[in-house]
């Protein structure tokens, strides 16, 4: 992709998508609104949450859509009852989900685990905002990076995805249900409070890929250990007589938590899954990096300071590129690699002090630096600049 | 009397059960089954859902119907969002005294206030037995645990008048000394509509009963015998009961 797409790729430039033209349609809307409309257009019919800045708007949203297209809406006591309940209608047959910003994640990170474990497909929407602690509740950041990748105990791989437009909030939304269908997993879709909270025009028309449950019987509940593949998520009530836990278990959920093998098979099976599909989950965004010397790579609502630095970086003869991530976890380690070879410098931009810098020092052979910052405002083009220059 | 075959309800291939010898989870177990199916409830229908500890695995693995095994202190809030979004499924949790007093205790204020139309039976042995014979919010005054060597220098709760405050419509306790009663007490709560709590005063000799002069089952039950007097609403909700005594009865 080219700089010629300019700014309309902020307001739903969409690539490679079908239009609709009978309903066809463009609306001024929130990030967390076209959130809720990509949660109902994936087939959401489930949300169990707890309020809490700055995500709240997705929660009083659902209160209103969910009853009036048939779903349940479940306002619990606390952020571990939400994922709790949405883990419970999950396995009784509903696509769920939660929304929560850092404090309230903290909280769901056990029973986060608990999804994992057991193969439960969920949406977890994390608006992230300034940290640590209660922090700045209406200030944004980006410092849930680990936390959403290692945050529950024990070894998982995680899927992550991080948009940058209202747009993307509605497409990602769509996509982070899809994959937690396909993977049988929990996903998180992370936004922050600029993002959540910005409005820009949203084009709802084009035709959007859902994933069907499958109604199948008699498979075993957890996966076909020689393949490690997901087999399709059973629900409650049909007879199977499911045993679905947390302890380590085998592929029908009987648990066995001395035998070395049903735990190696079982962490395989959870991680493999999503690390053997990492390029095609960890879709990153090139602009102009095909002749770039500095490779500005970012995500969220940096990526769009990153994007306003590179035009007058450009004028002014500099050879700027930008990699936005589109996904955090699995993180895109090929693609940054990739840059990095051809690349004579990496910036991170990013609203923390270093969080995907550290992954991508990891993978790249070139120099990197970042512009990072925490003070509850977005960086701003100029800082980035100023860097680059 | 006939006595129903239970064995259908149960996964023969996990059998003998985990727990301890004289463990009292065993006459629990009975009592519930024995209740679902003189109440001829279908029992693939059912979801019994457990946290962590021993009385979670009364339903999981033995029970054959679905069982959700969740994490400690939150089979609640689990089972509250299977109910809400299936409201046909039969809910049942299952689980011990640390779990859903303790550790879970504000889930279980929160579903009897919100009348969620599920069962909870709270197996209180008024200890943690699995991990090693803990304090436990449910352990009586004095009593000696792993963590109170000198005695328990607080109170406990009493889980009934907790429930029954918060607004449940259908609340009771017995002990595993008083079977056929805790079967009745179950199987009220099982047809009742709304949120229904039992409270089953039971056994653990092994973590309880040995650090205080009660190591054989036998002491235990006798124990049990003794302290359990019958109570009514009333003297539940007042929190009269005398020195060293427990009411039992169905409360609502």
């Amino acid at each position: 992709m080219n700089e010629s797409i300019s700014r309309n790729a902020f307001i739903g430039k969409r690539m490679n998508a079908k239009r609709d033209e009978t309903k066809q349609e463009k609306r001024m809307m929130a990030g967390n609104a076209a959130c809720v409309e990509g949660a109902l257009a994936a087939g959401c019919n489930f949300y169990g949450g707890y309020p809490i800045t700055p995500s709240s708007e997705i929660m009083n949203l659902m209160a209103r859509r969910l009853p009036a297209t048939g779903g349940v809406f479940a306002q619990m006591e606390d952020e571990i009852a939400s994922i709790a309940a949405v883990i419970g209608a999950a396995w009784a047959g509903a696509k769920a989900m939660t929304a929560t910003s850092g404090p309230g994640l903290a909280l769901m990170l056990e029973n986060i685990g608990y999804a994992r474990a057991t193969e439960t497909p969920c949406v977890v929407v994390d608006v992230q905002r300034c940290g640590p602690s209660t922090g700045q509740a209406t200030r944004p950041a980006q410092g849930d990076v680990m936390q959403v990748r290692f945050g529950a105990s024990g070894d998982c791989e995680a899927i992550a995805l991080a948009p940058w437009s209202v747009q993307e909030m509605y497409e990602m939304t769509v996509r982070a249900f899809n994959l937690a269908e396909r993977y049988r997993t929990p996903v998180f879709l992370v936004t922050d409070e600029l993002v959540s909270h910005l409005h820009e025009l949203v084009d709802l028309s084009a035709e959007t890929a859902v994933l069907k449950r499958p109604e199948t019987r008699g498979l075993p509940p957890f996966g076909d250990s020689a393949t490690n593949a997901p087999t399709p998520m059973p629900r409650f009530g049909t007879g199977e007589r499911l045993l679905v836990t947390g302890s380590s278990h085998d592929e029908w959920g009987y648990r066995k938590t001395t035998d070395p093998t049903v735990q190696r098979k079982l962490v395989e099976r959870i991680t493999s899954r999503i690390a053997g599909d990492r390029n095609e989950i960890a879709e990153v965004e090139e602009i102009n990096t095909e002749d770039a010397e500095i490779v500005l790579v970012s995500f969220g609502f940096s990526a769009r300071s990153a994007y306003a630095a590179m035009r007058p970086a450009r004028e002014a003869g500099m050879k700027v590129g930008l990699a936005r991530l589109k996904a955090l976890w699995p993180f895109p380690r090929e693609a940054i690699r990739r840059l990095g070879d051809g690349a004579d410098r990496l910036i991170v931009v990013e609203m923390n002090l270093g969080m995907v810098r550290r992954e991508v020092e990891r993978v790249a052979s070139c120099a990197v630096s970042g512009v990072h910052k925490n003070t509850g405002e977005p960086i701003s083009p100029r800082e980035i600049l100023r860097v680059i220059s | 009397m006939n006595v129903p075959d239970i064995k259908k309800y149960l996964r023969s291939e996990v059998m003998p059960t985990p727990f301890c010898k004289g463990c009292g989870h065993g006459i629990l177990m009975h009592a519930v089954l024995i209740a679902i199916d003189e109440l001829g409830m279908e029992f693939d229908n059912m979801l019994f859902v457990s946290g962590i500890g021993c009385a979670a695995w009364i339903p999981s693995p033995h029970f054959a119907a679905d069982t959700l095994h969740t994490t400690h202190g939150r089979p609640i809030p689990f089972a509250t969002g299977a109910k809400m979004f299936n409201p046909e499924l039969d809910v049942v949790v299952i689980s011990g005294d640390g779990d859903l007093v303790s550790i879970g205790g504000n889930h279980l204020i929160h579903a009897a206030r919100r009348n969620i139309d599920i069962t909870v039976i709270m197996a209180n042995n008024k200890v943690y037995g699995m991990t090693g014979g803990q304090l436990a919010s449910t352990t009586p005054h004095a009593c000696i645990t792993s963590t109170t060597p000198e005695g328990n220098p607080e109170r406990e709760f009493d889980t009934c008048r907790l429930a029954l405050g918060c607004g449940a419509g259908c609340v009771a306790r017995y002990s595993v000394a008083e079977p056929v009663k805790l079967r009745r007490a179950i199987r009220n709560a099982l047809r009742y509509k709304g949120f229904s709590y039992v409270e089953a005063l039971t056994i653990c000799p092994t973590q309880f009963g040995r650090m205080n002069k009660m190591p054989t089952p036998f002491q235990m039950i006798e124990q049990l015998r003794e302290v359990c007097v019958p109570g009514t609403r009333e003297q539940v909700m007042a929190g009269d009961v005398p020195e060293g005594k427990v009411y039992v009865g169905e409360f609502s």
